[in-house]
């Protein structure tokens, strides 16, 4: 808007922080490489064949994905902050992980039922991976019908929410009748991961969020003017059905790509809006959009960093991380402002 | 379209209300350019809902709305955001938008589709600022504002998107007598000057009588329209309320309780 701030340094504060947090996440892991000889596997390719290879073929897209995850899910919860005007939601509110969940659930539980595990042995993960998209898809689908018949976006955010629930309580069904092997690779889903995805598959995601980000920077102007209200904004020429769907649309990409691949991330859609609230004190979404994808990535190679400590042979599961961060963040803001004002 | 004259908002035989039950019907009046144009009435008469359809969030159940010699219904979403622009009772959904960003929201209709702003729209916003004396709260929040600042600072957004006609739904509830005042007087200050056609709901009947160049009492039979002084020779006031409990005053222009 007309305001001339100076949002520059920060924009490039928080490069520098993508940077270095890329570089810590890259050098950091279970095996132990030392940070000279990852700058310069890095800038010239290594002596060391091994380290070369973990380098490329495992941190690298690693890094990668962290970041399209951390960008996609910090956007979707933009996105859904600004249409539903409420501090609180989410990719998860809408039940866009839930579905995922509960395609995910079918597949790792649902076969084991049926007998037929076969196939997914032989497709591995990306039938995972597809499962979830379908899941997730299926459940966007129905809100996206419902959000051309509901004329409130609260009942909206309600049926969303309703829908989360559906689909946990199928997963739970699920999980009772399961076996304890397939309850585990669920289990194991749900935790969430950034490693271990093949370059096909990391390809799929980039695609799904880039196109996820382009329909959330074409909906900038819808986005800034939902900020005043429904009717202002019809009143100032947005047609408000269009751009509800595009902006649903948008956060189905976003949030259901992610999880597919990705498993359940928890908060970082919800918490990092408001972060980056605190660093840019504007409501201006052609300021937040990209300032939200940067801490996002942030956030998320920082958490992933956390996640394979150095040293450690053991990986942490990323969702808690992200929870343990993530939670008592949105705990301080509550504590620190008294109330999140929207 | 036919019958229609240039005027910024002229209506014939309107009828409204919700599907198909009507709240009002057989409201004709027609507005001039730099009119300053309130409607009154009881409470639940359909004000509100009269509004409503007027900027067109509603529809109409009969009868025409014209807007410059266009009905309403004709317009796209766009070009009505050139033609009226509204100041509503619900806040801002956001309220942590600054008084800067929401008035320069205003300039949407006219901005790229990545909201880049030129010099006329600056201009625009800074000539909002300056008429609804709003300087010094550039830079606060909405949560911030007093409900007086709050409501200038939405008619100034109202007032940035440029639009011949502006309708506003109680823009004075809520204010204590001095911002009532200081309201009004800023709405007939852009009327007049800038030759904006602005209609307003009220149950501020008293300044109506004083500030406004039209008045629309909406009674539900004859829905009168016209100047106040003339209003008041017709003696349409004294059948607005319930003559046992409050009795117009014509030689002050007030209502006086009874008893």
């Amino acid at each position: 808007m007309s305001s001339k701030k100076p949002y520059g340094p920060s924009f490039i504060l928080l490069g520098l922080a993508l940077f270095l947090s890329w570089l810590l996440n890259i050098s950091s892991g279970s095996v132990d490489i030392p940070f000279e000889q990852v700058l310069s596997i890095l800038w010239q390719g290594g002596t060391e064949q091994t380290w070369d290879y973990i380098i490329w073929e495992y941190r690298v897209p690693k890094a990668l994905t962290a970041i399209l995850v951390g960008s996609g899910l910090a956007l979707s919860g933009l996105l859904m902050q600004t249409l539903f005007r409420n501090p609180l939601a989410g990719p998860f509110v809408l039940g866009i992980s839930a579905g995922a969940s509960l395609g995910a659930a079918l597949l790792l539980m649902g076969t084991s039922l049926v007998g037929s595990l076969a196939a997914f042995s032989l497709l591995g993960n990306i039938s995972l991976a597809l499962a979830a998209s379908l899941g997730s898809f299926l459940v966007l689908l129905v809100v996206m019908s419902m959000a051309s018949r509901v004329k409130d976006s609260m009942a909206l955010l309600i049926i969303g929410l309703m829908f989360g629930s559906i689909s946990a309580a199928l997963v739970s069904v699920l999980a009772y009748f399961s076996s304890a092997e397939n309850l585990q690779r669920f289990v194991f889903w749900s935790m969430g991961s950034v490693g271990n995805l093949s370059g096909s598959q990391l390809l799929l995601m980039a695609i799904l969020v880039i196109l996820g980000i382009l329909l959330g920077v074409a909906s900038i102007k819808p986005l800034n003017a939902l900020l005043l209200g429904e009717r202002y904004a019809q009143s100032l020429g947005i047609s408000l059905v269009k751009s509800r769907i595009v902006i649903i649309i948008a956060t189905g990409l976003l949030a259901g790509g992610v999880t597919a691949f990705a498993g359940p991330i928890a908060f970082v859609g919800l918490a990092v809006p408001h972060l980056t609230r605190q660093i840019f004190d504007t409501m201006e979404h052609r300021v937040l959009i990209p300032a939200v994808l940067l801490y996002g990535a942030v956030l998320m190679l920082l958490c992933d960093a956390v996640a394979q400590w150095p040293g450690s042979p053991s990986v942490l599961p990323i969702n808690a991380i992200t929870s343990l961060v993530g939670a008592p963040v949105v705990i301080w803001l509550l504590v620190r402002k008294r109330k999140i004002i929207f | 379209m036919e019958g229609f004259d240039k005027s910024p908002l002229s209506v014939k035989g309107l009828s409204i209300g919700y599907g198909k039950k009507i709240v009002v019907e057989s409201i004709d009046f027609d507005l001039d350019p730099g009119t300053l144009c309130g409607i009154v009435g009881i409470n639940g008469i359909g004000k509100s809902t009269l509004l409503r359809t007027l900027a067109g969030f509603q529809p109409k159940l009969g009868g025409q709305i014209g807007l410059k010699g266009k009905s309403l219904e004709a317009h796209t979403p766009s070009e009505l955001s050139r033609q009226l622009s509204v100041v509503l009772t619900d806040p801002p959904a956001s309220k942590n938008l600054g008084v800067l960003e929401l008035i320069t929201l205003g300039r949407q209709p006219y901005t790229n589709w990545l909201g880049h702003l030129t010099q006329e729209d600056r201009q625009a916003v800074q000539q909002s600022l300056e008429a609804f004396l709003l300087e010094d709260l550039l830079h606060q929040k909405c949560h911030q504002l007093s409900d007086g600042q709050l409501q200038r600072v939405l008619i100034a957004r109202a007032m940035a998107q440029d639009t011949p006609l502006i309708l506003l739904d109680e823009p004075t509830t809520h204010l204590d007598l001095f911002h009532r005042v200081q309201i009004l007087k800023l709405l007939q200050g852009l009327a007049h000057r800038q030759q904006r056609t602005i209609v307003f709901t009220t149950h501020e009947i008293d300044l109506a009588i004083q500030l406004c160049d039209r008045i629309l009492i909406l009674d539900g039979r004859e829905n009168p329209f016209g100047t106040p002084s003339d209003l008041i020779e017709q003696k349409h006031f004294e059948r607005l309320f319930p003559s046992e409990m409050v009795r117009f005053d014509a030689g002050t222009g007030t209502f006086k309780v009874n008893g």
